[in-house]
């Protein structure tokens, strides 16, 4: 039997914790938050909405995880508010918090079974030993591991571990998941196969998500949008393609996906950058020399013998072979090109590099 | 062929070790049973094989002594335990670094503080004459130093110490995660210690209080030098049979009254092993 009919046995059974009709909105408001002379939070606003999966995005110690640990009641803020489905509930102490949170690593009692490890949130209710039993059961079959009951965390991989937290999050039938880099200290494969398994269970329960990570892969793979933070606020929030497409500032744009920095001059209000002439988009200084951000697929690379660029490496990636080119001016960029054309652009080939004639985003130079 | 080549140079590894433990406990551990089963070799006839030493060891008012050694130990290790967890535990969760450092330092001094300064420290506090009871008219309140309490607040004052010293590595291996977890399960402050601290903490706990019985037990410079004759213990009977300069033969009660003490840890151990291995079952 695989996991997913498991799963779906496991949750007709046992009613939702949130449908859609009543999941639960999570709005931080000017939040914000020092410790000592770090300011961790600094003016955070950012909503999730009800039952969609929010990814925080952000380089280590922009504030995430304090945005979260306030969610869960572990944290103070100095100032502002966190409103679930508009209450306040700065005064609601972290064990009467109606959120399920997973945690980066080792948060599971070692001297607890996986069932016994799931079961404790309902074991504090005084939840009787056979419901207990029952429920624990139903969670780690939702997420695949009804045959490791009896087993303690040591003697549990890691993923394994990840998954018993994550049913032992869900066990009380939260409002809201929260989770802290879950993935962070597993392999890369079981990273990419627990991910898919938690939006597949999110998105079967319905529950408003948030998920703490510095892996913008990861984020732009799970998330029904992701809010990318710098400095302790928010920077923008969006859905993954459009975060992607049109970032909103340069800080988003290079922290998302690959981006290239090309040498150019601002001129009434456009820029011009290798002999072209595009418009700008966002806040860019009325003249003077700029960075243009371009994504390496949206720079075009064609072979000719007159063209004054040059091809220093070459290589493959499957369906697209990425070529680091040096520019006139002796910038290297990076551009990918469908692997049937690259036979054609082999290092060593001159080219000519071309950009799409659509709005770009600049930053102030960084040479 | 590794195998058994590399074999003999293991056993010759370990030889010194074998050697030192033969020394060390062997040899007194021989001359402790053959002593504690003859007569003196001092007696007319020479040494005889009996059993009589023993019989006598567990009678009367040696029988009086290894029953208050064993309370005063088990209790005031106890008295120890409870109080030294929430103690250690104040220092681990401390905030500031110098006073857990301090406290830390000041236990691995105080925790070896035992023998004849601290009865004398006691003496001039709390002792008949003391500063403290004359101070504070404890003596009208009932008070007495040379009592079972008052030796049992003497053993709390390195007993104490050893607890800190000895649990503050568990309490720091302790995760936040798992507090955090509680909570974020619905458990509350004491919840969070009934179901999980103290279970994660029992292995440590059981070893500790273990390791402060033994302490407590083996104790003797320090009621010695109280000279608290009115609580009878059996270290102090064995000095004293041994220094025996009233009755011949006395050096073999004195071995079995040791062996005694064997036999009284051994007992302890055959109750701590199996609640020890019960308590870390999660752990194998
Ligand atoms: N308990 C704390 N004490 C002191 N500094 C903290 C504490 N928690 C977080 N910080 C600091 O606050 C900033 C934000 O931390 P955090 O929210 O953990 O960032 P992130 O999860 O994005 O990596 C960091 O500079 C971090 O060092
Ligand atoms: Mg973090």
């Amino acid at each position: 039997m695989t996991a997913a009919t498991a799963s779906t046995k496991a949750t007709t059974s046992a009613p939702d914790p949130a449908d859609s009709s009543t999941a639960t909105t999570v709005e931080f408001r000017a939040l914000s938050k020092s410790f000592g002379a770090t300011v961790a939070l600094d003016g955070l606003d950012l909503t999730a909405r009800p039952g969609e999966l929010l990814a925080l995005l952000g380089p280590s110690g922009c504030g995430k995880t304090t945005a979260l640990r306030m969610l869960a009641g572990f944290e103070r803020p100095d100032s502002g508010q966190v409103l679930v489905d508009g209450q306040d509930i700065s005064g609601v102490p972290a064990h009467r918090r109606d959120a399920g949170m997973v945690f980066q690593s080792y948060s599971l009692f070692p001297h607890l079974t996986a069932a016994d490890n799931v079961a404790f949130g309902l074991k504090m209710r005084r939840t009787g030993a056979a419901e207990r039993r029952k429920r624990a059961h139903e969670l780690l079959e939702l997420v695949g591991l009804p045959q490791h009951a009896d087993r303690f965390p040591h003697q549990l991989s890691g993923g394994q571990q990840q998954r018993v937290a994550l049913a032992r999050a869900l066990a009380l039938r939260p409002k809201v998941l929260l989770l802290d880099e879950p993935l962070s200290a597993l392999d890369a494969k079981v990273r990419v196969t627990l991910r898919e398994e938690i939006r597949r269970l999110q998105q079967e329960l319905r529950i408003t998500t948030v998920f703490v990570t510095h892996d913008q892969e990861e984020a732009l793979s799970t998330a029904d949008r992701v809010a990318v933070m710098r400095d302790g606020r928010l920077e923008q929030v969006a859905a993954p393609a459009e975060l992607y497409d049109t970032p909103a500032t340069a800080f988003v744009a290079e922290f998302v996906g690959t981006m290239n920095r090309l040498p150019g001059v601002m001129a009434d209000g456009d820029v011009e950058v290798l002999g072209q002439r595009l418009p700008v988009r966002g806040a860019a200084p009325a003249q003077g020399p700029v960075d243009v951000l371009v994504r390496p697929e949206a720079l075009e690379a064609t072979a000719d013998g007159e063209g004054r660029s040059r091809v220093l490496t070459a290589a493959f990636h499957g369906s697209v072979t990425r070529l680091t080119l040096s520019l006139p001016d002796g910038a290297t960029v990076k551009a990918d090109v469908p692997s049937h054309r690259a036979a054609t652009l082999p290092a060593g080939a001159t080219v000519t590099v071309t950009l799409p004639q659509r709005p770009v985003l600049v930053d102030g130079p960084t040479a | 062929m590794t195998l058994r080549t590399k074999a003999p140079a293991g056993m010759l590894a370990a030889l010194p070790l074998v050697l030192f433990m033969l020394v060390a406990f062997g040899l007194p551990a021989v001359a402790m049973l053959t002593g504690a089963f003859s007569t003196s070799s001092d007696a007319p006839g020479g040494a005889q094989w009996t059993t009589a030493n023993l019989t006598d060891s567990v009678q009367g008012a040696y029988l009086t002594g290894l029953v208050s050694s064993v309370k005063l130990s088990a209790l005031s290790a106890l008295l120890a335990a409870v109080l030294g967890l929430p103690l250690a535990q104040a220092v681990v969760t401390s905030r500031h670094r110098a006073l857990r450092e301090g406290v830390l330092a000041a236990s691995g001094v105080l925790a070896n503080f035992g023998g004849v300064p601290l009865a004398f420290a006691f003496i001039a506090t709390l002792g008949n004459a003391g500063v403290l009871t004359e101070h504070l008219g404890l003596t009208g309140a009932g008070w007495s130093l040379y009592t079972f309490w008052g030796l049992v607040i003497v053993y709390l004052y390195f007993l104490l110490p050893l607890m800190v010293l000895a649990i503050t590595p568990a309490l720091e291996g302790l995760r936040k995660q798992w507090r955090e977890a509680a909570q974020n399960n619905g458990a509350t402050g004491f919840q969070y210690w009934r179901y999980v601290a103290l279970p994660v903490l029992a292995p440590s706990l059981l070893g500790g209080y273990v390791l402060l019985f033994g302490s407590a037990f083996a104790a003797y410079a320090t009621a010695a030098a109280l000279g608290s004759g009115s609580v009878p213990l059996i270290t102090v009977q064995i000095a004293d049979a041994l220094s025996g300069n009233v009755l011949v033969g006395q050096g073999n009660i004195a071995l079995a009254l040791s062996l005694d003490m064997v036999v009284v840890a051994g007992l302890v151990m055959a109750v701590y092993v199996p609640l020890q291995r019960r308590s870390a079952r999660w752990l194998d």
